[in-house]
């Protein structure tokens, strides 16, 4: 057992490395941005007095790895700056639609996650027929597919003139769960679409490739019913694998919205990063980008505990 | 009613879709020498209508000019003309013809994600086999620095890189191409880490044969069937990322015509109950198919024959 | 109803068929076999004579890629082609049990040893689960299997290989079937360890009184387990006659040429002690990372002589070979080739140095780049070393390829997959050769091969010895090659030396106690030899029965 905790703990702090590694080449980001900070802050109009000041007044004359101390601990304490483009701190920018991109990624996950492993584990078992194909060819399908056109497909079906769902997933006046359940059903259903093919593919190929190995061939030789080979046999050596493309998906649900989000026109991070980059509010893009890698990194390190957890030969030493 | 129209419709393209392929298979297996069409054979019609695809999509880029019924960024009428003769495809939101930016679009959409595959390949493989092959240090210093920038969702990452360097064509190629060559070397290391442990390479070192043959002669050879399947992964990855930032409007800028833009620009008339929208973004997610329906058989057909 | 002497397993006219490609070919042509209740019959043959697939169709089972396309099977009475899925699937486990090659991928790796066990009994409703755990310690220890009471709740990996061996057929008897199908189930061991599964799983069928399939490529083995022998070639029937009738008078040419192959000796070569030695290894420690492989080995190795390396897995007869060819620089001593020393590590060794020494691997697959031609593999070295180009390059490629005795037209622009096992291997030494070494290091190279093809790569090396006055270390864990090819021998043991000296001295006693560990538990063509080789040793010498645990 300490084995596998100096394991965790190293990984843990491997997380930290990187997540210090990213905060440095984000922090850059405004270092290599051409034209100068407080004159961007300020417009054109500025004197080159109040310039000034408000340089001084940022710490914009300090040292970079000064500034760089500062920026970090301030954002440890929360505070991520003022936008550039309205000069609201971004850390008001991003509360309220943190929220709403991770509820839309929940509403996701609940759906996919549970149908790509019964479908992905379904295909491996009736392998080579009609069903597993058809699942098969759809899943390469809806992989493909840019993500805008499974969207606009959506609304064209059933947002049209007297659709069932609205194609704007406004979230104004507060909706109860029922109606945010209704009125993002589109959104997640897309995104549903698209990370269930690709996990449904990988429980599905994880679990074939396990299907050759003796030890399915040994359990086929006891009489086990070819169900129990897949979930008792193949399933649990096919953990890792499945834990993997798991966590990156959900890292997808979570970053890769901004398209959905713009379709739909929904409140979330996606949009404000979309906004921000065009206004090139550095400020804001820097935030949701640290918030992005931080959720990203933290899904990578938990599915890598819980794989090194799903292996006895790990798990269990000689 | 109307659900079951959509199925029978749905259900006849797949059909004629198969029939294309398995046609245009068969024609391919007569006119190539025989090791080719022997290859070819194996193909399912899925592969072979993918095939075909690609081979029109590359002749509607190369002949763009010829094929297109008026310019680029000529502006021929009013805006959101709908489909008529003179204009088959009507008229976008400045008053262009939809059909000519379609045409155009293969060319310039097609090819800069080609040359950002191309770039990203490079620089990964590259690295890629060489870190295998070197290992040590060398190897320990490119694999965490791309552990490190795998951990920025790509997207954001090539978002955060656009806003510092601007956008533009160039740019994104680079910024692209860079987010990408860390993917491409993981694969390209893990690949060649297997070859490396080989007898064969041992034998080769001990001859006392240098990197450049080790690379060229023992381990490329043997690297080749995956990275090609890779090439066409990476192909549709990019190419789906390029469209999804001009659709942002932070990829390939207004009067360049692009598939992922024109959805964008013509995006109000999907509310009216106009497909025009979903045909730029069908031209992209077709390509995006047929490429993954050969890259699927490239890799079933690897696999099988290993066994 | 199993009174001994009823017809338990009946098959007639098999026919078997695999794919290859898009075709279906024949892989077992009209086989028929009978079996009596506690009956054991073995079923020898080379790789590709179908073996293991009769086997498996015993169990109405054929492998993903295989067919039964004709014959009857009949078990006890059922026929096995005509039942549903779910009958068959409910005798298998039950009545029909399976031993594998491969314990340790034979076992699943995500669930304890006595989960395992439980499965079967559980599934077929024959035993509760705590009847089964029970019953799985008391066959623990008649497989006399350490700590019974507690090795059923490891996992795979935390048990050896001899030990998961014997915890399988224990598996197997769970549910006492009434046969059990032991297919190579002590192939992958060691000759030390083979004897202790051997005689455990012949213990437990005897005392289940089951009937038993066992099949190998090994004479001896089968000689010890079987009452009946079936020999096979290409998926046909060659002959079949009661064990020790077989072994005394095999009736066909095939039969007596398996039988033949462990005669071949090469001629005694005189001791070359004038010279300086080829190769000598000095006081040589090495190892990886803080744990010493080797500790201070030292042999020498004289022109036109072999000295073979012998010892179990794990001895370091390898990492020794990856000390000379300087993969592996040694922490102390050193490698000297005729008289001066050799660079520890190969990147610094000149291109003469490299080109004297050469290697040739076990496994031909992995030595030989697949996407590289015949042509190319053998010129690349005599391009390389000896500079030659073009039509002189052509030449030397065709000489070599005679030499091996491989068509020079036919073969020279083919891929290695395009090849069988023994013609790669012919390959390997090619490229040896082509670089004009004066020393080979010959690791395992018949290992991977059939009996007769081995022979076949073993008289070549000879030959080949004497044409280029080659001086050969030959690297094995299998005495009967050491006794055909080698003149001196070194005995390996957990990385040092315990014995060295000429192949007459090595073969006569008095032994050093591993040495005689090991030569005695070599199976012999003597159907006692078992028997009488466990009788000898509870009788005797502790020393003996200690090292074999």
């Amino acid at each position: 057992m300490p084995h596998v905790l100096r394991m965790i703990a190293q990984r843990l702090a491997l997380g930290l490395v990187t997540l210090f590694v990213v905060s440095i080449i984000i922090f850059l980001g405004t270092e290599l941005l051409p034209g100068d900070f407080a004159q961007q802050m300020l417009g054109q109009a500025a004197t080159p007095e109040t310039v000034a000041a408000l340089r001084e007044r940022l710490g914009l004359n300090d040292p970079m790895l000064v500034r760089y101390v500062d920026w970090l601990t301030d954002i440890l304490r929360g505070d991520f700056g003022v936008s550039l483009a309205n000069g609201q701190p971004v850390a008001d920018l991003i509360g309220r639609r943190l929220v709403n991109t991770l509820s839309l990624a929940l509403y996701a996950a609940a759906i996919s996650v549970p149908l790509s492993l019964a479908l992905g584990i379904l295909a491996a078992l009736f392998r080579n027929t009609l069903f597993d194909r058809f699942v098969n060819a759809s899943a390469l399908t809806s992989i493909s597919f840019p993500e805008f056109f499974v969207a606009y497909i959506l609304i064209f079906l059933f947002a049209g003139a007297g659709g069932m769902f609205p194609s704007m997933a406004s979230l104004r006046g507060d909706p109860g769960l029922g109606e945010y359940l209704h009125r993002a059903f589109l959104p997640a259903l897309t995104l549903t679409l698209v990370t269930t093919a690709y996990m449904m593919r990988m429980t599905r190929a994880a679990i074939i490739n396990l299907l050759a190995s003796p030890y399915i061939e040994m359990a086929r030789l006891k009489g086990i019913s070819p169900m129990r080979i897949i979930l008792r046999h193949a399933l649990p050596n096919a953990l890792a694998p499945i834990i993997n493309v798991i966590a990156l998906n959900l890292a997808y649900l979570i970053t890769g919205v901004v398209v959905v989000e713009v379709v739909f026109v929904y409140p979330g991070l996606g949009q404000l990063i979309v906004d921000s980059v065009t206004a090139r509010d550095m400020p804001v893009v820097q935030g949701v980008a640290l918030l992005f890698a931080g959720a990203y990194v933290l899904l990578n390190l938990t599915a890598d505990v819980l794989a090194t957890l799903s292996n006895p030969r790990l798990m269990h030493r000689r | 009613m109307g659900f079951l129209t959509g199925v029978v419709i749905l259900a006849v393209v797949v059909a004629v879709a198969l029939a294309a392929g398995w046609l245009f298979r068969a024609m391919m297996v007569a006119i190539l020498p025989a090791g080719a069409g022997r290859t070819l054979r194996t193909a399912p019609p899925a592969a072979g209508f993918g095939m075909l695809v690609i081979l029109l999509y590359i002749l509607v880029a190369l002949f763009a000019p010829l094929i297109a019924p008026f310019g680029e960024r000529e502006i021929v009428g009013p805006e959101f003309l709908p489909w008529g003769d003179t204009h088959l495809l009507g008229t976008d939101n400045l008053g262009r013809d939809m059909l000519s930016r379609l045409v155009y679009a293969a060319r310039n959409t097609i090819g800069i994600a080609f040359v950002t595959t191309a770039l990203a390949f490079l620089i990964g493989s590259v690295l890629g086999i060489l870190a295998a092959l070197t290992g040590g240090w060398l190897d320990q210093l490119l694999a965490r620095a791309v552990d490190v920038l795998m951990a920025i969702p790509a997207l954001i990452f090539a978002l955060l890189l656009l806003t510092i360097v601007g956008t533009s064509i160039v740019n994104m190629i680079l910024v692209i191409a860079l987010i990408d060559s860390t993917r491409v070397f993981r694969l390209a290391r893990a690949v060649s880490m297997n070859i490396v442990v080989m007898d064969y390479m041992e034998a080769a070192r001990l001859r006392g044969e240098g990197t450049w043959h080790l690379i060229v002669r023992e381990i490329l050879p043997n690297a080749m069937a995956p990275l090609v399947a890779e090439f066409g992964l990476r192909f549709c990855f990019v190419f789906l990322t390029i469209s999804a930032l001009s659709f942002l409007g932070l990829g390939i800028q207004p009067p360049t015509a692009d598939w992922g833009a024109m959805v964008r620009d013509t995006a109000t008339l999907i509310s009216f109950g106009d497909v025009t929208p979903l045909l730029p973004a069908g031209a992209i997610a077709l390509l995006t198919v047929s490429v993954n329906f050969v890259v699927d058989w490239q890799l079933h057909r690897a696999s099988g024959l290993k066994e | 109803m199993s009174e001994k002497g009823g017809r338990l397993l009946e098959i007639r006219g098999l026919w078997i068929e695999g794919q290859a490609d898009e075709d279906w070919v024949p892989i077992v042509k009209g086989v028929d076999l009978t079996l009596d209740r506690g009956e054991v019959l073995g079923l020898i043959g080379e790789s590709g004579a179908g073996k293991s697939t009769i086997g498996l169709a015993a169990m109405g089972y054929a492998r993903d890629g295989c067919r039964i396309s004709g014959g009857e099977i009949l078990f006890d009475g059922i026929d096995l082609r005509a039942a549903s899925e779910a009958t068959r699937r409910s005798l298998r486990g039950r009545r029909i049990a399976y031993v594998a090659q491969s314990a340790a991928a034979s076992f699943n790796p995500a669930h304890r040893l006595i989960a395992q066990y439980a499965e079967g009994p559980v599934r077929h409703g024959v035993m509760s689960a705590a009847e089964a755990e029970s019953d799985a310690v008391d066959l623990y220890a008649r497989m006399r299997l350490p700590d019974p009471e507690s090795i059923g709740f490891r996992y795979p990996h935390q048990v050896s290989g001899g030990q998961l061996q014997r915890a399988m057929t224990a598996m197997a008897m769970a549910c006492r079937p009434d046969l059990i199908i032991f297919d190579e189930p002590t192939t992958a061991l060691d000759v030390t360890t083979q004897i202790e599964v051997l005689s455990a799983i012949r213990d437990i069928v005897d005392r289940f009184d089951t009937a038993a399939i066992y099949i190998t490529h090994d004479l001896a083995v089968v000689a010890q387990m079987a009452d009946r022998i079936k020999v096979l070639l290409r998926g046909e029937e060659v002959e079949e006659a009661d064990t020790r009738t077989m072994l005394a008078t095999p009736s066909e040419d095939y039969t007596r040429s398996l039988w033949a192959v462990r005669s071949f000796a090469r001629a005694e070569q005189p001791p070359a002690r004038d010279a300086t030695a080829v190769l000598s290894v000095e006081g040589v420690t090495a190892g990886y990372d803080r744990l010493d492989v080797l500790r201070d080995v030292s042999f020498d190795i004289h022109a036109r002589r072999t000295v073979a390396v012998v010892g179990e897995s794990g001895s370091g007869k390898s990492t020794t070979a990856r000390v000379i060819t300087g993969l592996l620089p040694p922490r102390m001593g050193e490698v000297r080739f005729e008289g001066t020393p050799l660079p520890p590590g190969y990147r610094g060794r000149s291109r003469d140095q490299l080109r004297q020494i050469q290697m040739i691997y076990q496994m031909a697959d992995t030595a030989l780049n697949p996407k590289l031609r015949i042509r190319d593999l053998i010129g690349r070295p005599a391009q390389m070393y000896l500079g030659l180009r073009g039509k002189r390059l052509e030449e030397r490629v065709r000489d070599l390829l005679s030499l091996i005795e491989l068509e020079p037209d036919a073969h020279i622009d083919r891929l290695p997959s395009e090849l069988s096992g023994g013609q790669k291997q012919r390959i390997g030494i090619a490229r040896a050769l082509a670089a004009e070494p004066r020393f080979i290091i010959c690791d395992e190279v018949t290992s991977a091969l059939d009996q007769l093809v081995a022979e076949g790569i073993l008289r070549l090396l000879d030959k080949l010895q004497g044409e280029f006055d080659l001086a050969y270390m030959f690297i094995t864990h299998d005495l009967a090659t050491v006794r055909a090819i080698a003149d001196e021998v070194v005995v390996m043991k957990e990385g040092r030396v315990v014995e060295q000296g000429p192949k007459a001295d090595m073969f006569q006693p008095p032994h050093h106690p591993y040495t005689e560990l090991l030569l005695s538990s070599v199976p012999e063509m003597d159907p006692d030899w078992l028997t009488d080789l466990l009788e000898r040793r509870e009788a005797g010498g502790a020393g003996a029965g200690a090292a074999g645990t």
